[in-house]
């Protein structure tokens, strides 16, 4: 048993965690934070993505442990003051339509549009692929992804 | 899901601290950087370690740098590392071009190069690139430090001829004085996830000089000096493609399994030796131009 803290979503936070611990489980079963989704478990849907240092990666696959002294936001955390510009769209536009990798999407669109405001299809596409959606086919994701960067110019 | 057993953690903040530590638990240890294959293979329980050594605190090996007229890229590199380092896509670009098709951006976040041909399990991405550009992983221990070539480095599916108490620091690649080009082919069936069914890498160094190595075909990647000599003598022909072509089904041997046949991976690595030759001639007769 090991003492830890990061900053989950703004707020420091201790926990005591043992080493088998995986840190999607610690952040939804002890710390509260719902927003990331077990979908495979091995690496594979994206449905527990979180942004650990900025980048998502997939929670299902981090030790608990290995995040002592780093910094962890997740959907929670994004949208603390409110939706985005990103989350008004999805919402606007219905893109969802059972919500489960919902979170993964924001994320990792979140993150490509930090990087890269005014992305190509093919840019939206490679930055969403790998967050499987069994449910809308994903162009509706996409399609709302770019029209976000038309309206931003 | 939990890991359904106990094990110690350990995080050196130097090398010279893992060295000791992988020193005095030897095999009993596993070494975590990304932990994208690690994490699944002990849930799995194809991995039972006594303890994990987390190097995430070695910052010297996140680099990838010039040193003299190699590249070094250190254990800790990602491929999304890779993928937006300058020297990597100016250099060697079909290890670029290999770690854009690796699983999806979230995965990329994490897995470390090294890793990948350390866990070294058949369907690897980075092992054709750097067999082509004949790489050499460097490792240190308490006894020392030890080099591999990379041909002599994969022993079997998910096994290497690392020591148990050694750890890589970085490889690094030579690279050619002369002009040169490669290219790199993968059999998927959709991007953002998948493993690789088979992969070819090509490496064009002159008219007649060549370097060929076919991935994920076999328990460990496979350069073939037969088709490279072939090439050698006498280019690029329509001849000559189809010769070496005939050729692979003496040089690989996949097998069949929930990804695909193998009369299916044989066909294709075949297609995708020609394409990934056809590309890397394209790109030295063009060179500074890169392709997506
Ligand atoms: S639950 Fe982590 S990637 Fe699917
Ligand atoms: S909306 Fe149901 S999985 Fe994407």
């Amino acid at each position: 048993m090991k003492k830890i803290s990061f900053i989950l979503n703004g707020e420091k936070r201790f926990i005591h965690v043992e080493p088998n611990e995986i840190l999607l489980d610690v952040l939804r079963d002890r710390m509260g934070t719902k927003s990331p989704k077990c979908g495979c478990d091995s690496g594979d849907c994206g449905a527990c993505t979180v942004m650990l240092n900025s980048k998502t990666a997939r929670s299902c696959m981090i030790f608990a442990i290995e995040t002592d002294g780093q910094e962890i936001v997740t959907l929670e955390g994004i949208s603390k003051s409110g939706l985005t510009p990103l989350q008004k769209i999805f919402l606007e536009q219905n893109v969802f339509q059972c919500g489960y990798c919902a979170p993964g999407m924001i994320l990792s669109a979140t993150e490509l549009l930090g990087k890269n405001p005014h992305p190509s299809r093919y840019e939206v596409q490679e930055a969403l692929a790998g967050n499987l959606c069994r449910c809308t086919g994903y162009t509706p994701i996409i399609d709302a992804v770019l029209e976000l960067t038309k309206k931003q110019v | 899901m939990a890991i359904p057993y106990e094990f110690a953690y350990e995080k050196p903040q130097n090398l010279e601290m893992a060295v000791k530590l992988l020193g005095k638990y030897g095999k009993k240890a596993r070494l975590l950087a990304g932990g994208t294959d690690l994490a699944n293979q002990m849930k799995q329980g194809f991995r039972v370690p006594g303890i994990i050594i987390d190097i995430k605190g070695i910052h010297e090996m996140e680099e990838i740098k010039m040193d003299g007229n190699e590249l070094h890229i250190g254990s800790l590199a990602t491929f999304n590392d890779l993928l937006s380092s300058r020297l990597i896509k100016e250099n060697v670009n079909i290890l670029h071009e290999a770690a854009g098709l690796v699983a999806s951006n979230g995965v990329r976040n994490r897995a470390t190069m090294v890793g990948n041909i350390c866990s070294a399990v058949a369907c690897m991405d980075s092992a054709t690139p750097l067999m082509v550009h004949e790489a050499v992983i460097h490792t240190l221990s308490t006894r020392g430090g030890n080099s591999y070539r990379i041909q002599d480095w994969f022993v079997d599916n998910r096994k290497t001829a690392i020591q148990d108490d050694e750890i890589v620091t970085h490889v690094s690649i030579p690279l050619p004085a002369a002009r040169y080009a490669g290219a790199y082919q993968k059999l998927m069936r959709y991007s953002g996830e998948d493993l690789s069914q088979a992969n070819v890498s090509v490496l064009m160094l002159g008219e007649k000089q060549f370097s060929v190595a076919f991935g994920s075909v076999g328990p460990i990647p496979k350069r073939s000096l037969k088709i490279e000599h072939l090439l050698n003598e006498e280019g690029i022909s329509e001849g000559s493609i189809s010769r070496a072509k005939n050729m692979i089904d003496s040089v690989i041997a996949p097998i069949t399994d929930v990804r695909a046949t193998k009369e299916y991976r044989m066909h294709m690595s075949k297609v995708m030796f020609e394409r990934a030759l056809l590309a890397a001639r394209e790109r030295y007769n063009k060179p500074r131009v890169f392709f997506k």
